[in-house]
């Protein structure tokens, strides 16, 4: 049985923990307000270029050769993956599990003698990458709490040269699709070459997001001014637009887990008290009557001997008066 | 067969109507005027007014840049900015005009030229299309009467 001193102490570590969680969970509840609004609100542009894109991308033959973003390599052996997860911890296993959907994703779709190159956003996925040895080709970690389009630039240049230059014949963006503040989803999705996608693993096809059909029934598009002009604006933009969408979906994921993950830490932490606070009262009341049964027993026992001398004494006085 | 039409920025989904008869859009290359079963095409919007007519209404909108996807069945239009008429805050975009032009006056500094020309277009589109949808609404009311 700990002491109370033992027990005062660590019921007073238990509620410092609790205020911090609390706090975190605040935190995390008006970040993840915003990071939600922001989310959804360039969403459903998000999902129309998503649409536009397929459509482009489902055109007959000709098309694929007017833009180099929409050429598919044959061989396919090199994968680059964007993965997107946290700067910090403390998300429940928001980054555990994004990571282990990267990795699985990418071990399944690896046939063997590929190679896969990674490029992170986010300290956690990086260091447990690093863990495993993976090649990280580049990072983009602490990016600013409300991150614009703007910011998405470098990144988007970088996956671009990445496809360009050969170093990836494709490229997939591994982020955490946010469905509600409870539910988020681990999700792959395919960047680079903006070309209609066929997964066999069904491992792998566990973790990639459904494309939107083509809808043009295999019809060619007029292209005002020229196909090469427009293609050369909008591929880019669209693919920045992507990264853009999937870093809003991650940040809105990460501050609703890292809330979710707080709040049961605090109910924990509260749950613990309360525990800790019967183990203490308990202990208190043990120590109250062992005390009082040493002064109970002192006098017992003194009673005792007193009985014993006075008995003694009669015995003596009886033994005189014979 | 009706025309679906949806009009969204980066920001937020400005407008759908799922029933238009005709869509006029300021191309790049001139005005676009799409009725339904229009041949699929892409094209870059430059700035001005995007009419959508369904019946005898008709939405105007305010739309500077973006790009256009037109179907059969479907016009999708994904605008760096688009403003609903009905949005238009006459005030602030004349506050807007008066400081560009101020600022053209004064001699800006050159590698602002360009920003700043842009704003005072954006203004003036804006203030012509507030007048226009105004005076459109009375003289609709007229026809009404008689």
């Amino acid at each position: 049985m700990p002491n109370v001193r033992e027990i005062r102490n660590r019921i007073k570590s238990v509620k410092n923990i609790g205020q911090v969680t609390r706090a975190l969970e605040a935190v995390s509840a008006s970040r993840s307000r915003k990071a939600q609004q922001q989310a959804l609100a360039s969403r459903a542009y998000a999902q129309q270029a998503w649409e536009v894109l397929v459509n482009v991308a489902s055109q007959g033959g000709a098309t694929a050769l007017l833009h180099p973003l929409l050429q598919v390599r044959s061989n396919g052996q090199k994968i680059t993956i964007l993965l997107i997860s946290g700067d910090r911890g403390l998300a429940g296993a928001y980054n555990t599990n994004i990571v282990r959907a990267a990795t699985t994703f990418a071990s399944e779709q690896c046939s063997p003698g590929c190679q896969i190159r990674w490029i992170v956003i986010g300290r956690k996925g990086r260091d447990m990458l690093w863990r495993l040895k993976a090649d990280i080709v580049s990072e983009f970690s602490h990016l600013p709490p409300e991150p614009s389009i703007v910011t998405c630039g470098p990144i988007a240049q970088t996956i671009i040269d990445e496809f360009l230059t050969g170093r990836a014949d494709q490229v997939f963006i591994a982020y955490t699709d946010f469905i509600n503040t409870l539910t988020q989803k681990p999700v792959v999705i395919n960047l680079l070459p903006l070309k209609p996608f066929q997964v066999e693993s069904p491992l792998a096809r566990r973790y990639i997001k459904a494309e939107p059909t083509a809808t043009t029934q295999g019809r060619e598009y007029l292209y005002e001014p020229s196909a090469s002009e427009i293609l050369d604006e909008m591929l880019p933009r669209f693919t920045q637009l992507q990264i853009y969408q999937a870093i809003l979906e991650s940040l809105a994921s990460e501050h609703s887990a890292r809330m979710i993950a707080m709040r049961n830490a605090s109910e924990n932490a509260e749950a613990l008290a309360a525990d800790l606070q019967l183990s203490f009262n308990k202990a208190r009341q043990l120590a109250i009557t062992s005390e009082i049964l040493d002064i109970v027993g002192g006098v017992e026992a003194l009673r005792g001997q007193a009985e014993q001398v006075v008995s003694q004494m009669r015995q003596e006085e009886m033994a005189v008066s014979l | 067969m009706p025309i679906h039409v949806e009009v969204v920025t980066q920001e937020r989904r400005v407008l759908v109507v799922p029933d238009a008869d005709m869509v006029i859009l300021p191309g790049r290359e001139g005005v676009l005027g799409v009725l339904p079963r229009h041949t699929p095409l892409l094209t870059m919007l430059d700035a001005g007014e995007l009419r959508i007519k369904r019946g005898g209404t008709e939405e105007i909108l305010v739309v500077y840049g973006g790009i256009v996807e037109i179907r059969p069945e479907k016009v999708i239009v994904l605008a760096d900015i688009a403003e609903h008429s009905s949005e238009i805050n006459l005030e602030l975009a004349e506050a807007a005009r008066r400081r560009a032009e101020e600022m053209m006056r004064k001699g800006p500094p050159p590698d602002e030229i360009a920003a700043i020309r842009q704003e005072l277009r954006r203004a003036e589109l804006s203030i012509r299309v507030h007048r226009r949808t105004q005076s459109r609404a009375g003289s609709v009311r007229i026809r009404d009467e008689q």
